[in-house]
């Protein structure tokens, strides 16, 4: 599975929010993109996902032109709103299953439902939260939505993994949890991740590629007049899970 | 310490509540004795025991006429139209509100239609009712659906716009079509305002249903507070207003127990 990012450019009227966007991502990569807000990184997620449509230029995963709506071989985790509040935890966890495997009354009978209780309980198990399967989002805290979030989209087994800032909202004590958990799943589910942060320090964490999305030209009379590109595209030849400081340093500083 | 800091236990809370009920009567007594005081005949304000013989009279003796008890077969009948009115309105309004909130297209054809609709004052068109559908039930039930259906179709749809795109995206991602998207995800997250809407309509519902009642029926509370008012009973208009209070309030209660059963997840009913 690979993805192929040909000329893209994204523009609203006059405002350039991305222009001339050009990589590959290869099958099971890691990547994190960072950069200032407002620089159109969660515009990119948004047009990977299929509800915005590059202004110029392609998307191509397999060679294919991406699908215009959102579809069950993209995931996504947003920051917030994640979880189906009507649901409890096994209910979120397993619709993905019963949308895919019924497409009459979405839901599961008999022994198809019990192979995807168990398989749902395998991976709140994995996120930690086979203990609150009957609870309701409501009652969780927000650390605990996000892992049945995570939980929820990986159940489908999706190609590509979409995460908008998924622990933005999050305390820092319990971001660490988080990170273990996406890794794992990561390794398990052979997924291409791309994941949206603000945060320098988790990008590097997480990924193995780095991109950095950033204004290379300014123009003070019409600071809409251009947009962000790429302006670093870092592998990360190591194992992930392990902080490159030094690298982090140095781009904080650039 | 301050006023707004100052909270009243159960106890006061309940004492509290009860209290300008209590005044209420108080005063009616007062209004009442000093009337009778005056002219014993006078009819404005009758005593509590006139109120009695006429519960009495009403709800456990049979008509001489018709054989019935007729506070019971008035509730009846009324309790029927009501029913299937608000039956029908919530069942039209759950699936307008849902197609409308979860289909552009849908929304595109029949939002208008149903703005316009809901401008239409419902008694204005009760004559044509009356004249469509005759005097029988049909035309009283259709005034109480047409009155309340296009507000709890605009709530709902309202409610429906306002679930967070994410969860929709979200809920495509995880492979959901537009038809389950609708059953899976939007309809049953709607149910429970489904059932705050009906309660909100419930007031309307009976001010149609009694309008109709009054003006073309052979029974009902409605009915009956309108015969009665010729005579200038009183001592029937009264206890019949108290009885729809206890009824509405009975409803209005009824739906925020069945919400809070059947939708633990949707938190208290506001």
């Amino acid at each position: 599975m690979t993805i192929t990012v040909r000329r893209v450019w994204k523009t609203y009227g006059p405002q350039v929010v991305l222009e001339n966007l050009n990589f590959n991502v290869g099958d099971h990569e890691f990547v994190t993109i960072v950069g200032a807000s407002g620089c159109g990184k969660t515009t990119f997620l948004r047009m990977l996902l299929g509800i915005e449509k590059p202004s110029r230029g392609e998307i191509l995963i397999d060679g294919q032109p991406i699908a215009p709506e959102p579809g069950p071989e993209r995931g996504i985790v947003f920051q917030r709103y994640a979880c189906f509040p009507h649901l409890t935890v096994l209910e979120n966890v397993l619709l993905g299953l019963e949308l895919g495997g019924a497409p009459l009354l979405g839901r599961l009978f008999g022994a198809k439902r019990r192979a995807a209780i168990d398989k749902a309980r395998a991976l709140l198990d994995a996120v930690g939260l086979d203990a609150a399967r009957n609870k309701y989002p409501a009652q969780l805290s927000g650390g605990m939505q996000q892992r049945l979030s995570i939980a929820q989209s990986v159940i489908c087994e999706p190609k590509v993994l979409l995460l908008d800032e998924p622990f933005g909202a999050l305390d820092p004590g319990i971001t660490a949890d988080m990170h273990e958990i996406v890794l794992r799943l990561w390794a398990a589910n052979k997924m291409t991740i791309f994941m949206v942060t603000h945060d320098l320090q988790e990008s590097f964490a997480l990924g193995t590629r780095v991109l950095v999305f950033d204004k290379t030209r300014h123009d003070p009379q019409a600071p809409e007049a251009y947009g962000a590109t790429v302006t670093y595209d870092i592998p990360l030849n190591r194992r992930p899970g392990h902080e490159h400081p030094r690298a982090a340093r140095t781009l904080a500083t650039a | 310490m301050r006023l707004v800091n100052l909270h009243p236990d159960r106890a006061s809370a309940i004492a509290l509540g009860v209290l300008p009920f209590v005044i209420l009567l108080f005063t009616y007594v007062l209004g009442s004795n000093a009337r009778l005081a005056e002219n014993p005949d006078d009819k404005l304000l009758p005593s509590g025991s006139s109120l009695v013989a006429s519960v009495r009279a009403y709800a456990l003796e049979e008509d001489r006429r018709s054989g019935q008890r007729l506070l019971w077969a008035d509730t009846a009948a009324s309790m029927k139209r009501i029913g299937y009115a608000l039956a029908i309105s919530a069942a039209i309004g759950i699936a307008l509100g849902v197609a409308i909130g979860t289909v552009p297209y849908i929304r595109s054809l029949l939002a208008p239609l149903v703005a316009a609709l809901s401008m239409i004052p419902p008694l204005a068109i009760l004559p044509i009712l009356f004249v469509v559908l005759g005097l029988g039930e049909t035309a009283k039930i259709a005034l109480i659906v047409i009155g309340i259906t296009p507000v709890i179709v605009r709530d709902l749809a309202l409610r429906a716009s306002e679930l967070p795109q994410e969860q929709l995206i979200k809920a495509q991602t995880l492979g959901a079509s537009s038809w389950l998207l609708a059953t899976r995800i939007i309809l049953p997250q709607l149910l429970p305002r489904l059932l705050d809407a009906t309660r909100l309509q419930l007031g309307a519902a009976w001010l149609f249903l009694i309008a109709a009642e009054a003006i073309a029926s052979t029974e009902g509370l409605g009915y009956r507070i309108f015969l009665v008012r010729r005579y200038m009973a009183m001592d029937v208009i009264i206890p019949y207003v108290v009885w729809i209070t206890a009824i509405a309030f009975a409803m209005d209660w009824g739906l925020r127990a069945l919400r809070a059963r059947l939708f633990p997840w949707a938190g208290d009913a506001k």
